[in-house]
C-alpha cells in the first residue's frame, strides 16, 4: 500500500464502491421478463436502475480521479475479471427467486450501513453519492427484507428454499467486513467507511429479520475471499462475457 | 423558424424551462418536479443546474437535452447543463402547483416530510379517483423509479403513488 498514491488509492476504493453496484445491477438485470410476477419484475429492475445510477457516479468519478482518459463506459465495459473489485456476494448467480431475494437483502444491509457512514465521508463527492443512494437503498432493504420473511415464514416449500439460498450464500458474507490496508488507510483520512464496526450491527439486523422469518441463522462452515485483489469466483467471468460484448465487438456503437 | 431575441434574465430563462416537461410524467414542469436548482447568468453564458430525482433516472438525459432545445430555440447560444447531487433532490422540493397537477394527473402526491421515518413506514394514501383512504399497497416499486403501485379498495382503481424519499 505504501507504494500507492492517494490518487490510486481513492481510484482503488471508488471501484470497490462502484463495482458492487454494476455488478448486482447487471444480475438483477437477468430477470428482465423472467420475473415470477408482474410487480416484482418492476421492483427488481427498478432497484437494478438505482444499483446502475449509482455505478455510475461512482466510476464517472473513479475516471476522473484516476485522469487517464477513462470514462465510466471505459472502467465497466472495458476491464477483465481480476480488475474488478466487486464483492463476491454481488457475482453470486440469480439461482431461484428466494435466492436473489437473500443475496439482496445481504448486501442492501450491508449497503444501508457502509453507506450511512460515508454519508460523513471527508470526500465530498462520495459524501454526496452516499446521501444521494442511501434514500434508495432504504427501500431496497425493506423490499428485500419483506421478502426473506415472507417466503422463511411461508409454505414448507418456501420456507426451505429461503433456508437454502441463505446457506448457500452464507460463507460470501465475511468478505464484507475485511479490513485491508487500503480501507484502513481510508477510514484514516476520513474518507472510507471502518468495515469492522458494522459488522455487529449487520448482524443485528440479519437476526431480526431471520429471527421474523423463522429461519435459522446458518453456521459459519465455510467463507470464502478475494475480490479485494481480483481473485473471483468463476461465475463473474460469465456475467461480464455477456455485459461486455456489445461495446467490445462494436466498439463506439451509439444509440 | 426565427429564433427570438433572448432575455438574459433568471426569470425570463426561467419561464422558459417551464415548458420542459417531465418525460415520465408530461403534466409536471421539471420547475414543478424541483429538478432544476439553479439558473446562473455570466454575460451570455446561461448555466443551468439541474439534479436527479434517482441515481439511475433515465429521464436526465433527456430532460438535458429538452433544455438545450428549448433555450435554443429561444434564441440562447452559451447554455451550459451541469448536474448536481447536494442537497439531494427530495419529494419535498415538489411545488405545491406540482402536488396539485399530480392529483389531477391520477397521480397520489407524495406524503410530505420526507426523510428516515417516511422511508421506513408505508404511509396511508388517499385513492387519487375516488379520494377514498381505503387502499392498499400492491408493489413498492412501480411503472417508474419515483413511484409505488397502489390499488383502491373502494373504487378498485390501480393508481400511482408518487414515492415519499
Amino acid at each position: 500500500m505504501m507504494t500507492m498514491t492517494d490518487q490510486e488509492m481513492l481510484f482503488e476504493y471508488l471501484l470497490r464502491l462502484g463495482d458492487n453496484c454494476v455488478i448486482l445491477g447487471q444480475r438483477l438485470a437477468e430477470w428482465c421478463g423472467k420475473s415470477p410476477v408482474l410487480e416484482e419484475e418492476l421492483a427488481l429492475m427498478n432497484v437494478g436502475l438505482d444499483c446502475l445510477g449509482q455505478a455510475r457516479l461512482f466510476l464517472d468519478y473513479a475516471g476522473k480521479v484516476e485522469g487517464k482518459g477513462r470514462d465510466e463506459d471505459k472502467l465497466a465495459f472495458y476491464r477483465d475479471a481480476q480488475a474488478w473489485r466487486n464483492l463476491l456476494l454481488v457475482e453470486q448467480p440469480n439461482g431461484d427467486f428466494a435466492k436473489t431475494m437473500a443475496r439482496q437483502f445481504f448486501f442492501d444491509c450491508f449497503q444501508y450501513l457502509q453507506f450511512e457512514e460515508l454519508t460523513k465521508s471527508a470526500d465530498k463527492t462520495i459524501s454526496e453519492i452516499a446521501t444521494k443512494s442511501l434514500k434508495e437503498i432504504s427501500y431496497h432493504r425493506r423490499h428485500s427484507s419483506d421478502w426473506v420473511i415472507r417466503l422463511g415464514d411461508g409454505t414448507e416449500e418456501s420456507h426451505a428454499r429461503m433456508q437454502k439460498a441463505i446457506e448457500e450464500l452464507w460463507g460470501y458474507t465475511p468478505e464484507m467486513f475485511d479490513m485491508d490496508d487500503l480501507e484502513r488507510e481510508m477510514v484514516a483520512k476520513g474518507i472510507g467507511a471502518d468495515l469492522t464496526a458494522l459488522k455487529p450491527k449487520w448482524d443485528a439486523m440479519i437476526n431480526q429479520v431471520l429471527n421474523e422469518a423463522t429461519l435459522k441463522r446458518p453456521e459459519a462452515t465455510w467463507e470464502v475471499r478475494g475480490s479485494r485483489i481480483g481473485k473471483h469466483s468463476e461465475h463473474l467471468g460469465f456475467l461480464l462475457a455477456e455485459m461486455q460484448f456489445l461495446p467490445r465487438a462494436y466498439p463506439e456503437a451509439r444509440w | 423558424m426565427q429564433p427570438a431575441t433572448p432575455e438574459f434574465s433568471q426569470r425570463a430563462v426561467s419561464r422558459v424551462l417551464e415548458m420542459v416537461k417531465d418525460p415520465e410524467i408530461p403534466v409536471l414542469s421539471i420547475s414543478d418536479m424541483g429538478i432544476v436548482k439553479d439558473i446562473d447568468l455570466e454575460g451570455e453564458v446561461v448555466t443551468v443546474r439541474i439534479t436527479p430525482t434517482y441515481s439511475g433516472c433515465p429521464a436526465m438525459d433527456a430532460i438535458s437535452q429538452d433544455i438545450q432545445t428549448i433555450l435554443t430555440l429561444h434564441g440562447y447560444k452559451n447554455i451550459r447543463i451541469e448536474t448536481v447531487l447536494a442537497p439531494a433532490w427530495s419529494s419535498d422540493f415538489i411545488t405545491e402547483s406540482g402536488r396539485q397537477k399530480l392529483l389531477e394527473y391520477g397521480i397520489a402526491p407524495p406524503e410530505k416530510g420526507a426523510g428516515k421515518a417516511g422511508l421506513m413506514h408505508i404511509p396511508e394514501i388517499a385513492c387519487p379517483q375516488c379520494g377514498s383512504p381505503h387502499t392498499e399497497l400492491v408493489s413498492e416499486f412501480g411503472s417508474t423509479a419515483c413511484k409505488a403501485l397502489y390499488k383502491c379498495s373502494d373504487c378498485l382503481e390501480p393508481f400511482d403513488y408518487f414515492k415519499c424519499v
